[in-house]
Formats: C-alpha cells, structure tokens, sequence
C-alpha cells in the first residue's frame, strides 16, 4: 500500500532548467544502497552540495527562498537512466508532485510507481508559472488527481493534464501494478500455453 | 500493414485493459546488482517467488572493479551490493555471472553474444541501455526497479503501446565514420529528448550495411534522444551472429526459429507515426561539446549556440558550456584531452577493439593521457587476444583492464577527476557521469584513439601521417 494521493495545494521549487537527467538527480557514486530510504538527502546532490559538501547556499533548495510540495522544472525532466532512485530521491525529499512541459518515460512510469504524480503542462504555462515563481515565491498550485485539472492561483490559470486512467486509479487508491498483475496468474499461464 | 515492432508487440499482449493498458508477456529479464536489490525485498515482503526463474538473467556489471578482479572488491559499499545480488541469486534460484565469470560482462554485451537475447523476444533489463538488443530484432526497453518487482513475480508489465518511429538511413558512411558517430549525428538531429514516446526503428541501406555490432551500437544509443527503444529488422547478418551461440536454438529447431525471425519486418505498407530520413554521407567524426548526448557536432565544426530566445533553453545550454570549460564557437580540434576511456555497452565490442588498435598501431600513446581501455566482456577479452590486438595496444603504450562498466558511470575507482577532460566512447556526457566535476567528451573508439596518440581532439583522417 503507498501513500494515496488525490488534490494538493501547495507553493512550489522551481528548477528553471531543461533535459534534467537522472544523474543531476541522484548521481550514480550514491546508488550502492539496497535500500530505498535516505535518497532525499542526496537529492541534486552535486547541485546542492559543493565539493568540500557543505550546502551552496545559491541552490534553490537551500537558499530558502522556495519551499513546498510541488517542483516545477523545464522539458525533457528525468532523462538518462532508468534508476527508479531518482524517483526515490524525489520522493523522499517530501515533493508529491513534478510539473514540466514533458517528462522522460522511464521516469515517468517509475514516478508513477511511487507515488510521486509528474504534471504535464503546455510550454506557456510552465514558462508562466516559472516566471511568476522567480517573482513570486509563495504562489500556490493546486493538483486535482481526480479532476485532472491544475490551478494556478496567482494567474487564475487552469488547465487540464493527461494521465492514464490504470495509473490515476492505482494513485489515488494507493495500489501498485504488481497488486493487480498477481490477480490474473491465470491469464498469464493460459498465454503462455497458447503461444 | 503492421511495423517490425508491432508484429513483436502484439504476439507478447497476454491482455488488453478497458482503457487500453497492456499487460506485456516478458521473455527476458535481465537484472545488475544496481537496480534489483529493492526488487528482491518486494518479493521478499510480498512472500512471492520469481514466476519464471528460467527467464531470468542476473549478472554483476555495474559495481566491479576492472583490475585485480581476483581479490574482494575493496569497495565496501560495491562489494555488499554484488554481494546482496549473489544471495538473492541463490535464495531465488536464478542463474548468475558474477564476476571472473566466463559468461560475465556488461549486460549489454554479454546477452547478445551468448544468445539469451534472440529476434523476436521482449526484452527488459533496469537498465536504459538494454534498447541495445533491439539490434537483433527484439523489443527490448529499460525499466525501473518497482517493474523490475513485477516482473520477477508476474513475467509481465502493465504498458502502454508507445508510438512508432522509423528512421531511414540511406547512402555510404564516409572513411573513418563509425556508427557511433551516426548515432550521435542523429541524436543532435533528433535532440535529447526528440524521440520520446516512441519506439525506433532504423531503417535504409546504411542500416542493412552495417555489422551485428555497430548495429547494436546504434541501437544502445537510442534512448539518448529519449526514445524507448531502438530496433533493426533480423536479416541474414543477425542470423549469422545468433547462429552457434550458448543459447541459441540449435537443430531443427533453429530452422524453425529462423523461419520465424524471418518475417520479422515491417510491412511495405505499415505507416509509422513519424518517420524522418537522412543521409550517411552528411555523417563527420562526431564529438560532443556540452552535457547530453544531443550537444555533438562533427569534430571540425565550431561549438554552436542556439538562437533561440527561450530562457530556459539558452540558459541550459550557457551552464553546458560553463561546465565544460568551453566558449561559444570556439573550435573544439586542438583542445587538450586528459582521460580517454575505451569500453562500456555502447563500443565495449571486439570490433571497437579492433578499430582503436587500427589507429595507435605503431604509435605511441601521448604521456599526459591517461587510458582505460575496459573490454565488455570476458568473451571480447578472449577474442582481443586471440586477434592479438592486446599486443598492438601494448606496444603503443596501452594497457588492458578487466571486463565492467567501469568509467562510463564511474561507480567502480575508474573516476575521472573533477575538471579533466575525458575523450569517451561510452553513452553519457552528462554533468558528473564519469566523476564529479568530469568533463566528458564523447566519440567512436577511433576518435579516441586518435586523442589518445596525440594528447588533443584531432580528426582522426591526420592521424595516418601523424608521427608520435
């Protein structure tokens, strides 16, 4: 069982850069764990850290200017390797939710599976919203799963985003694909008798 | 009417879902120590057993050292994690090559050369360059650990069907043009994140005219303009290089197979939903100068910036740029080279070997490069001694490492320190791939080579008259 996720409200982490690959997020050195926890302390850890590790205080998650659920990002988010620790590292850090005018689909479908609900917006309203929060750092996002509607409260802007409806009903009630797959065991041995 | 992916695809739908989910049949699962531990723990919790053990590959790549394989990894952290794969190996019941393996090897590399990958099959590995295998006809995709988890216990993934894509290839690669620099000629065409939501197919006479290895360097290099896969219909070549392998079908049952693979090709009349053709002869010795695949241009060309008046975009590009240490249209020939790393999934091959011996041949390695030259497999080290490459490389001054991933994502000591620059012929150049603060500079092994000889980014094409 996850977390369930239906409507969010929150102020938002801009990250006003495109193609963030997976490296950026979660650097391979730090992927020797067997487990999932403690990715969010490494989370954009070369970005976030310097190289003696102490906090660079102009990163945006530690200059304390922006804070909240919701991190707002430029196109081609998540490229680069299939490691589901970025997802992890996202996650764990405390963000439920990524906007960005496209993700990468690995990552997508690993963001998916934990959770954590990647947004996609039209390129006018992620450069909306990314110039309003460079100004504006307590403007809010709402996220309504259920309606698949986000809400810009600052510029009144709404629009719809697509997500597959398998998925959006394993988010909101906090199932996993493997829960659903292990439930038809016998439609998998009769496609294997039949080929 | 149906494409190449789509025959592959549709015979692997164990169902359809109201919404048009598919629930995918897996035939291969391939699985490293990096991306399987978690994977192994949800079983453990679910109290589940892998459903079909025997689909199930594991082998230990990522992590390794590439020296003094013989002794424990010194590395604690890396020796628990290959550590934990053996032991869920065994707790399972699955087959592993762990290191000094014969059999072991990159993933990427191994799968294809002993057979467990042949034309038709689907194909999964957590791991974005498993589209590699696509080079024998397969649909072959990476996925993320939780997919991993179901299809250790179910041999099936929840998918939706992406779109098709085929790229056409037509006319003759020019003299000392490798499929590398094919590949990321077509990368910077396509962008790093153009072909996303689709699955390639490559296509064209330059396609068919390439070898089983440069087309699974091709194929590997797929997902680096974001797509999901990269795929190359079966032919005779792919027959050739499937036949007498480990695992390959033998006997009858080889006539059966190949009769099958045979017709694995899109129709005459399958429409795409995008299709995009280029042409060989336009295709330089490429080298990357920023910090995603996409950033490459042929090496004589100057280092481009984009007109486009996206912040966003041109402030991307500008840090790129900043990281590398490199100015906007300055030339990238001459500029000196610290590091050059031969191996990983991309040109780890026996003919990548080949090709990089080809050009330090009586020459002498440059003093102020430092070389890994990493096989991708214990098979390519045999075969890089039995053609007696490994003396080539000797007497030019190379030494060779052991089998691994080694450099290419830099979580073995093979690290290039922060501010160097690396000529790679691995698949990333992203920020800190190879080592925090590394500077990467992707090629073909023969660009690489090249730099390697002479200390500097050189067109490989002045090398045959450069004396070392």
């Amino acid at each position: 069982m996850k977390e369930r996720f239906e409507t969010i409200t929150s102020t938002c982490v801009p990250l006003p850069l495109e193609n963030v690959d997976t490296d950026q997020i979660i650097p391979a050195r730090f992927l020797k764990a067997t487990t999932k926890d403690g990715f969010g302390e490494l989370l954009f850890h070369d970005w976030r850290f310097d190289k003696a590790g102490d906090p660079n205080p102009d990163f945006v998650l530690n200059r304390g200017r922006h804070k909240g659920i919701i991190l707002v990002t430029g196109k081609n988010f998540g490229s680069g390797s299939s490691r589901e620790h970025a997802a992890w590292a996202i996650a764990g850090y405390g963000f439920r939710a990524i906007v960005s005018s496209f993700f990468a689909d690995i990552f997508k479908n690993n963001a998916l599976n934990n959770g954590l609900l990647p947004v996609v917006v039209s390129q006018l309203f992620l450069a909306e919203t990314l110039d309003l929060l460079a100004e504006f750092p307590e403007a809010m996002l709402t996220i309504d799963l259920p309606e698949q509607t986000i809400h810009s409260h600052l510029s009144g802007r709404v629009e719809s985003f697509e997500i597959n409806p398998f998925k959006k009903e394993c988010l909101i009630k906090g199932h996993d694909d493997i829960d659903y797959l292990l439930s038809r065991k016998d439609i998998i041995e009769a496609y294997e008798k039949r080929v | 009417m149906k494409t190449l992916f789509d025959k592959i695809w549709d015979r692997h739908v164990v169902d359809t879902l109201p919404d048009g989910t598919v629930q995918l049949y897996i035939d291969r699962l391939y699985c490293h120590e990096v991306t399987s531990p978690q994977a192994f723990d949800g079983l453990r919790r679910r109290g589940l057993k892998p459903l079909r053990p025997d689909r199930v590959i594991c082998v230990a790549d990522h992590n390794i050292p590439t020296v003094n394989q013989d002794k424990p990894i010194s590395d604690l952290v890396s020796r628990h994690q290959v550590e934990t794969l053996e032991k869920n190996c065994r707790e399972f019941g699955l087959t592993y090559y762990g290191i000094r393996h014969p059999r072991n090897g990159i993933v990427h590399v191994t799968g294809p050369e002993l057979g467990l990958t042949l034309p038709g099959m689907t194909v999964v590995c957590g791991d974005s360059h498993t589209s590699t295998h696509g080079a024998l006809g397969a649909v072959a995709f990476g996925i993320g650990t939780s997919e991993v988890e179901m299809t250790l216990a179910t041999q099936c993934l929840l998918q939706r069907k992406p779109k098709t894509m085929r790229i056409n290839v037509d006319g003759r690669l020019r003299r000392d043009v490798t499929a590398k620099d094919l590949a990321l000629f077509l990368i910077s065409k396509m962008t790093t994140g153009g072909a996303t939501g689709y699955f390639v197919e490559y296509a064209g006479e330059t396609i068919r005219n390439c070898t089983m290895e440069e087309r699974l360097t091709i194929c590997n290099m797929s997902i680096e303009m974001g797509a999901r896969g990269g795929m190359i219909a079966p032919d005779e070549k792919t027959f050739e290089y499937v036949y007498g392998t480990d695992f390959a079908p033998r006997w009858d049952a080889w006539d059966k197979s190949k009769a099958e693979w045979t017709a694995l090709c899109s129709d005459d009349d399958a429409v795409f939903d995008a299709e995009f053709s280029f042409r060989a002869e336009a295709v330089e010795p490429m080298v990357t100068f920023g910090t995603n695949p996409g950033m490459a241009m042929g090496i004589r060309e100057r280092i481009p910036v984009p007109e486009s008046a996206e912040d966003s975009e041109r402030s991307s590009w500008l840090k790129a740029l900043e990281y590398m240490g490199f100015e906007p249209w300055e030339p990238i020939l001459d500029k000196p080279v610290d590091y050059v790393f031969l191996g990983s999934c991309t040109n780890g091959r026996i003919e990548d070997f080949a090709a990089f011996a080809s050009i330090v041949k009586g020459k002498k390695k440059a003093d102020n490069v430092t070389a890994w030259l990493v096989p991708g497999s214990h098979t390519v080290a045999k075969q890089i001694r039995a053609r007696n490459i490994d003396k080539i490389l000797e007497e030019a001054g190379f030494e060779l490492r052991q089998p691994g991933c080694s450099a290419c994502l830099a979580m073995n000591d093979d690290k290039v320190p922060p501010g160097k620059y690396v000529v790679s012929t691995s698949n990333r150049n992203f920020e800190g791939r190879q080592g925090p603060g590394a500077r990467t500079i992707l090629a073909s092994p023969i660009v690489a080579a090249a730099a390697a000889i002479t200390g500097k980014i050189t067109d490989p094409r002045e090398i045959y008259t450069y004396e070392s």
